[in-house]
């Protein structure tokens, strides 16, 4: 197809009397209208017929890599297969097409889904309870942190104002700290890419509130001091933040609530498959101790005999969003738990660990390695002495893998290695898959020795080669009509 | 446990994986979990057993059967979420793995496709708010709502919040959830009193259009008194009534939040839905959320990236604009779909259609005895105030396989939210109303 | 490398003092550091600001950075043409780039920021 064309917006294809779908029909006699003043003269939308809109939008989804067309291996986004199974079950009518505010007795069988998906992920996590209504992983942390905060309250113990947070957390995590009152204070990762026991004692006094951890760590490490970590915290009265965005690495193999992590989160869209969407929608269920069960988000899922209810805690932090959480996220993640049951969900675990321990020992002489020891779901390499000899950096890499049809790793993140590559190939990828990866990895490396610039100009067959961003923050165009004004 | 279990999305079988951890260096792979403390690891786990596609989808089904589902009922409930009419493009389109397998667009070279439908979606509420910049999408529009009162307060440094009565009591809840720790106060108080009583000026007035028992409310004065006391307006209203009447913009709205869902998102029991957010372009550096932007490649192609990103968590951390990580991508997309099919002549003749619905309901209604029509101008949704309990009522619908309309009791006893859209046939109307003439 | 006529500070930057008015700017290594300067945010005409506080906040593609003051003072003046062209601290950062001129308080605390081949050093040393 022509590339012009295919870039064409659609409100620039529009042409004055063309119809994109048919209209109900007017069955009841016609109603006095409001007066004029009251009504919008002009609604400026697309004019385009049925069949263009169905070509263009097909023709720039081309455009995309997606999880059923290319290796995806982003570290800590778990961007593994999403079972269509699942799709098609939270499109049943009597789950896709029920209102929220309908009548809690005209809803049993949705509740009683949600009400078994709380036990399980509550059995999975070793936690006390559960609230669904997080509509993300970051507003689930949020719930969290908001938990704690009036779990102190609650003791009135108002000093509690800090949190603490390795550097090497997701941005989400200190961003939602603040979003609940507290003030963060970062503390170091040690060489060997556990938390730093000696930094964590020199912050950790009566005014922590608590500890905000990732475990495994976004480099993809399960800390050994954690039984250490846990009681530090404790010790000092504060509580345990659970971030659970690399639960897929612990499936069935520690449970953080026996640990004594009184918060975790899951993200279902990774660990338990939402398809991604090109960003979104997510679900972020919570799971808590025993002593924060009261304050739990509002509602979660109560059973009074057989009927089913939604119920608020007695201190509830309050509502999350306008309804229940995502609930048709919550119908696919039910149904993934139940297609692979207690034997599936423990070979998630095993073999998303074997997957990762097998890209770091198969690449360990070919890139840096920051952390030599056995990793969990996803392995952090670093592209610093390639940059150093050869001039190509972590990007330069990432977007040469394009060419080879594969998706860049996460680049830059942690932010505490230098020239990171974090991947994570997940459990369902194939050992062919990952020795192609391996062999295209050495391939670029090849490369960047002898054609450094084939790399710095990577990708080659993309429908834009790299993208000026600085020229879109500095003069935002952030619509059709923003590009009229100044075309 | 079976031991020879396989799991259809796990490829590898033991074969495969005892050569890997061969090439690994171990012996098991218990032996990659040793970082775990002993005691704790490998835990009991009481899970079922696994299901196949075939069983689980019978007792899915069968579970699904015991809800009561619009079209199979009618129903006349709304308050925030709506049931219209989804033209099977919607799916198509956003059923397609290019879109439903993508990751967020953090690749602009292999993700022109979500980011040119973004895009099409932030010009689309520009176009339908009025207003001059929109993110690429937020959780909800109650979220919204919230996002928008704390963005208020950043930029007018003023820890104060002016709901206006009439905005959506589900949405003042998560509005006191999403802002109890950040110090901020909440004052709510009717129109008539912001207008008349003097008050030390809020950081924003929160208003919602038309309001939760469905009135449309003349705004113009309270537009007046922010513009005086330096507070932004910001509006919360909805897309089908938007397609209709005025913009916010023409009452001096300097924010925008809707709930997306009315345009092309199925109920789904309260989500995954989208939050409209649009603003006056000046408040651009303090918007939360994902942006899309336009610029060129490096062949001076034309192409699209995620713009102002330094606003984000990623980047600013414990200083970012929200905590915020999604743009809810896929379920704008169907509302950026639904807007295309429309149209504009589409969304006129949509929006009117539930209006004339409404008000033909409300005529008949407001001559049945012992009810009453509490609104004087409304759009699709109406106060009804009823001759004994909504509960009772509503239960004694539902026997005749119809849900009414929503419970206002907690506010003003026998009083009902009812909805109306393209979805309510004459017939299913008149039976409505058949019914509750047999009530007295 | 260097301009030997300003001062430094270790937050990266410069000082211009001419008859008690400094001219204030980040350095060409921070903003190499930083990348394509985007956006900057600037205190309004008037303001006082007290020696190593934040003042101002400069932003590039994909990081953001606080900005401190090498001195005490009130701002008498600030570089406008940053608000629509930021890429001028990419372009000229120890001349049209500059942020703001203040009306300098205390002339002793210049005594506390580096020469330019101190701050060369401190560079180099990999602050």
């Amino acid at each position: 197809m022509n590339k012009i064309s295919k870039r064409k917006l659609l409100f620039d294809q529009s042409i004055t009397g063309k119809v994109g779908t048919t209209m109900p029909s007017m069955d009841i006699p016609a109603q006095k209208l409001p007066d004029s003043s009251q009504l919008r003269e002009e609604l400026t939308m697309p004019e385009v017929s049925e069949n263009e809109i169905v070509r263009y939008f097909s023709s720039i989804s081309q455009m995309n890599f997606s999880i059923d067309h290319n290796f995806y291996p982003l570290g800590s986004c778990t961007m593994k297969y999403n079972p269509k199974l699942n799709d098609d079950i939270a499109a049943l009518p009597g789950f896709n097409d029920i209102h929220p505010l309908q009548d809690t007795s005209t809803t049993q069988g949705a509740l009683e889904l949600m009400h078994h998906l709380q036990i399980l992920l509550a059995e999975i996590t070793g936690m006390a309870g559960t609230s669904l209504a997080p509509m993300a992983g970051a507003e689930a942390e949020l719930a969290g942190m908001l938990m704690i905060r009036a779990y102190h309250r609650n003791r009135e113990d108002f000093q509690r104002k800090k949190v603490i947070i390795p550097d090497s957390a997701h941005g989400t995590n200190p961003a939602s700290a603040v979003m609940a009152g507290f003030e963060v204070v970062s503390i170091p990762t040690d060489k060997n890419g556990n938390t730093d026991l000696d930094a964590l004692r020199s912050v950790v006094d009566d005014t922590t509130a608590g500890l905000m951890l990732t475990q495994p760590s976004t480099i993809g490490l399960f800390d050994t001091n954690i039984v250490e970590i846990v009681n530090i915290i404790n010790e000092n009265g504060g509580l345990i933040y659970g971030d659970g965005a690399n639960l897929n690495a612990i499936l069935g193999k520690v449970k953080p609530g026996e640990i004594g992590f009184d918060v975790i989160h899951s993200n279902l869209h990774k660990t338990f498959t939402q398809p991604h969407g090109g960003g979104g929608p997510g679900a972020g269920a919570v799971m808590v101790s025993q002593r924060l069960v009261e304050f739990l988000p509002d509602p979660i899922v109560t059973k009074i005999k057989d009927n089913f209810d939604l119920t608020k805690p007695s201190k509830s932090i309050g509502k999350m969003g306008a309804f229940h959480g995502n609930f048709g996220a919550l119908v696919r993640a039910y149904a993934y738990i139940r297609t692979l049951g207690k034997e599936g969900i423990n070979s998630i675990s095993e073999d998303a660990v074997i997957n990762a321990n097998y890209l770091r020992t198969k690449l360990e002489n070919t890139l840096d390695l920051p952390y030599n020891r056995i990793c969990s779901h996803e392995v952090v390499f670093s592209a610093k002495t390639i940059k150093e000899k050869y001039g190509v950096n972590a990007l330069d890499i990432s977007k040469r893998l394009i060419d080879y049809n594969i998706h860049p790793p996460t680049m830059y993140f942690p932010l505490i290695v230098d020239e990171a590559l974090l991947v994570e190939p997940t459990e369902t990828e194939s050992k062919e898959t990952l020795d192609d990866f391996i062999y295209v990895i050495k391939q670029i490396v090849d490369e960047a020795k002898t054609d450094p610039e084939l790399l710095h100009n990577a990708p080659h067959n993309t429908p834009n080669k790299r993208l000026n961003e600085a020229l879109a923050a500095r003069n935002p165009k952030l619509s059709w009509r923003d590009t009229q004004v100044s075309s | 446990m079976n031991k020879n279990y396989q799991s259809t999305y796990t490829p590898n079988t033991p074969e495969i994986k005892k050569e890997m951890l061969k090439e690994i260096g171990v012996s098991s792979y218990e032996e990659l979990f040793v970082d775990i403390p002993e005691k704790y690891r490998f835990p009991t786990l009481d899970l079922p057993a696994p299901t196949s596609e075939f069983d689980l989808k019978n007792e899915m089904s069968k579970l699904s059967n015991k809800n009561s589902t619009p079209g199979e009922f009618s129903s006349f409930i709304g308050a925030g979420a709506y049931r219209h009419f989804i033209p099977s493009v919607v799916r198509q389109i956003t059923s397609r793995s290019e879109f439903m397998t993508s990751y967020t667009p953090y690749q602009p070279e292999v993700s022109q496709g979500t980011l040119q439908a973004h895009f099409e979606f932030q010009s689309m509420v520009c176009e339908l708010t009025g207003m001059e910049a929109a993110n690429a999408g937020m959780y909800d529009g109650a979220t919204s709502a919230a996002e928008a009162a704390l963005m208020a307060c950043r930029i007018n440094k003023n820890l104060t919040i002016n709901i206006v009565d009439g905005v959506s009591p589900l949405y003042t809840d998560v509005i006191k959830t999403l802002t109890q720790a950040s110090g901020i106060e909440i004052i709510q108080n009717d129109l008539n009193s912001v207008l008349k009583e003097s008050h030390e000026p809020p950081a924003c007035y929160v208003i919602q259009q038309p309001n939760f028992s469905g009135e449309i409310e003349d705004f113009s004065k309270l537009s007046e008194i922010a513009k005086l006391n330096n507070a932004l307006l910001i509006v919360i209203t909805e897309p089908m009534f938007l397609s209709m009447y005025k913009t916010p913009n023409h009452y001096g709205a300097d924010i925008v939040v809707a709930e997306g869902q009315p345009f092309g998102v199925s109920l789904a029991y309260g989500g995954p839905y989208a939050g409209l957010f649009a603003c006056k372009k000046q408040y651009l550096r303090q918007l939360p959320g994902r942006i899309v932007g336009e610029t060129v490649d490096t062949d001076n192609e034309k192409g699209y990236v995620l713009t102002l990103q330094t606003r984000e968590q990623h980047i600013k951390r414990d200083r970012a604009t929200s905590n915020i990580c999604t743009s809810v991508g896929l379920i704008a997309l169907m509302a950026t779909v639904y807007m295309a099919l429309q149209g504009k002549v589409g969304l006129k003749y949509l929006s009117e259609l539930c209006y004339h619905k409404a008000h033909y309901a409300a005529d008949k209604l407001s001559k049945l005895n012992g009810f009453e029509v509490v609104n004087n101008n409304f759009f699709k949704e109406f106060t009804l105030k009823c001759p004994t309990s909504v509960k009772d009522i509503n239960s004694y619908l539902h026997e005749n396989k119809v849900i009414g309309g929503y419970d206002l009791s907690s506010e003003s006893d026998n009083h009902m939210l009812l909805s109306f859209t393209e979805m309510n046939s004459k017939d299913e109307i008149d039976n409505f109303i058949n019914l509750l003439a047999k009530i007295n | 490398m260097y301009p030997e006529n300003l001062k430094y500070s270790e937050e990266h930057e410069w000082l211009l003092e001419d008859n008690g008015i400094a001219t204030i700017g980040i350095t060409d290594f921070a903003v190499d550091s930083l990348g394509d300067i985007v956006f900057i945010e600037l205190p309004d005409k008037g303001a006082q600001i007290k020696q190593f506080t934040t003042f101002g906040e400069v932003e590039s593609v994909k990081a953001a950075s606080e900005i401190y003051t090498p001195i005490s003072g009130e701002i008498i003046e600030v570089n406008e043409k940053l608000e629509t062209e930021p890429e001028l601290l990419n372009n000229s950062p120890y001349e049209e780039g500059w942020l703001i001129k203040v009306k300098i308080s205390d002339l002793s605390e210049i005594e506390k920021l580096m020469n330019s081949k101190d701050y060369e050093n401190f560079v180099n040393n990999g602050n």
